[in-house]
């Protein structure tokens, strides 16, 4: 059972998408996962054969057990077709040879170090935690096997634990329990309740600041309007894919925003993986983002958002898309406020956050003319970067979308 | 098509682009985005799903047209 996300202590297993003899690679969907955040499709980290699936559909399982034994290739693979339903095979019986020895992987391992820096979970038998996160678990009476560690190799940190309980306070007994325990919280419920965890955590420990710029709109809604007109509604473009694509180009050049802050330290990302805020109807709010952002072009972007904002309204999102956004974009929308001074989204660094365009008096030259102005609010992380790189950042942004047709 | 047709049509697309709307619940007049809160993206895929039923390409300075059922009637009535 993976972590998506530090406030996440476990997932109910409602759906196989394998079955014992497929051949699975990276990024394979396994299977899907009632979570806080409602369906999530798990995907495979390792290449290999499903050997044996462990975990039972209705299962409710914290973070780190096992859901499926995957076995890599020419690993341990048994003689026999049919596998024993119960014990997880044994290695290889090679008393005397020192055959190198690999362990079966475990179909929901967490990607290794190398990959984006995601909060990992550790199997319960191997939890690494800090001193202060030990005792904190100690008083409140928190496993610490069910705890997603956000510190280095998925070390279990304090905040982590306050974090888990914070999650799901009835789970210790310690805290306050309701009356109505026994009652099943509904899904909407559930999904403030990790909101909650997640955005108290940032404001907790994330000392944020933000950089506001109000800015010329009236180059890139022409260019869409035009653009939009020779084009089919399947192909048409919405201004956001444009504000998530000024967003990427301009977090790439100025990476002290992109990335994740883990371990006391930023580690920025090369590749801008950019979050993209989608409110469920009805309430809540998920940030997959687009992958490889500066990479895409605008259409690709737009392509991106569609299908994201599709299978997020479908409750179809997968694992890694809530883990491994580099930076958030917010967007308001066609109408309403005009400004918005975002929550980071941890462990991220940073979120743009985007007011409705105004049509507002502006000056250019020494003329004052009618122009339709967007405000770009940036919340940052204080740890990671000071005002001027935000500064830059908005600079960029502007620059970017003055010429909406290089996006 | 009838406008009941239409009406039924229009309301089917619009559920499958916001499926916690109930069909009973939509008024006439009730706007897509002020009052059944569908967003840019809902109101393009909207648009997209009545451009692939009805083969009107609806273009975007025509969306206000289409803002409420009633008036999504009259259009596609009046373009189909």
């Amino acid at each position: 059972m993976p972590s998506l996300g530090a406030d996440m202590e476990d997932g109910t297993l409602v759906e196989w998408m394998i079955k014992p003899g497929d051949t699975v690679k990276r990024g394979d969907v396994a299977a899907v996962v009632e979570t806080q955040k409602g369906a999530i499709e798990i995907e495979v980290f390792e290449e290999g054969t499903v050997h044996q699936l462990t975990a039972e559909l209705g299962q409710k399982l914290p973070v780190g057990a096992p859901l499926a034994l995957i076995l890599g290739q020419g690993e341990a693979a048994p003689d026999t077709p049919p596998a024993p339903p119960e014990p997880v095979p044994a290695p290889p019986s090679a008393p005397s040879s020192p055959a190198p020895t690999v362990e079966p992987t475990v179909a929901e391992a967490p990607p290794r170090p190398a990959a984006a820096p995601t909060p990992v979970a550790r199997p319960p038998q191997d939890v690494a935690a800090s001193p202060a996160a030990r005792r904190r678990a100690a008083e409140l009476g928190v496993d610490l096997a069910t705890v997603a560690g956000t510190g280095l190799g998925g070390a279990i940190q304090l905040a982590d634990v306050e974090g888990a309980v914070g999650a799901a306070p009835a789970k210790t007994g310690t805290a306050a329990v309701p009356a109505h325990e026994a009652v099943k919280p509904s899904p909407m419920a559930e999904m403030r309740k990790a909101i909650a965890a997640a955005m108290s955590r940032s404001k907790r420990e994330i000392p944020h600041f933000y950089v506001s710029q109000t800015i010329d709109l009236t180059p890139a809604a022409q260019w869409l309007e035009a653009a939009n007109a020779d084009r089919r509604p399947s192909e048409r473009l919405l201004m956001g894919a444009l504000f998530v694509r000024a967003s990427a180009l301009a977090a790439a050049r100025i990476k002290a925003v992109n990335g994740h802050y883990t371990n006391d330290a930023h580690v920025s990302s090369d590749t801008v993986h950019a979050g993209v805020a989608v409110a469920l109807r009805g309430g809540g709010l998920v940030a997959p983002p687009v992958f490889d952002a500066q990479d895409k072009t605008v259409d690709e972007t737009m392509a991106a958002m569609r299908d994201l904002v599709t299978r997020a309204r479908a409750g179809r999102l997968r694992g890694s898309e809530l883990t491994m956004g580099t930076i958030t974009i917010s967007a308001l929308g066609d109408t309403g406020a005009e400004a918005m001074s975002g929550v980071i989204f941890p462990p991220q660094v940073a979120l743009v956050g985007i007011g409705a365009p105004q049509k507002r008096p502006w000056v250019t030259g020494d003329r004052v003319v009618p122009r339709k102005t967007v405000t770009v609010t940036l919340s940052v992380d204080h740890r990671v970067c000071d005002g001027r790189q935000a500064a830059r950042f908005l600079a960029a942004f502007d620059d970017l979308m003055q010429s909406p047709e290089a996006l | 098509m009838t406008p009941q047709e239409l009406k039924a049509a229009f309301i089917e697309e619009l559920i499958k682009v916001a499926p916690d709307i109930e069909a009973d619940m939509v008024g006439d007049d009730d706007h897509i985005q002020d009052d059944l809160e569908l967003d840019s993206m809902d109101v393009l895929n909207l648009v997209t799903a009545l451009h692939a039923r009805f083969g009107v390409d609806i273009p975007e300075s025509d969306y206000p047209q289409i803002a409420t059922p009633a008036l999504a009637v009259a259009y596609l009535a009046k373009s189909g």
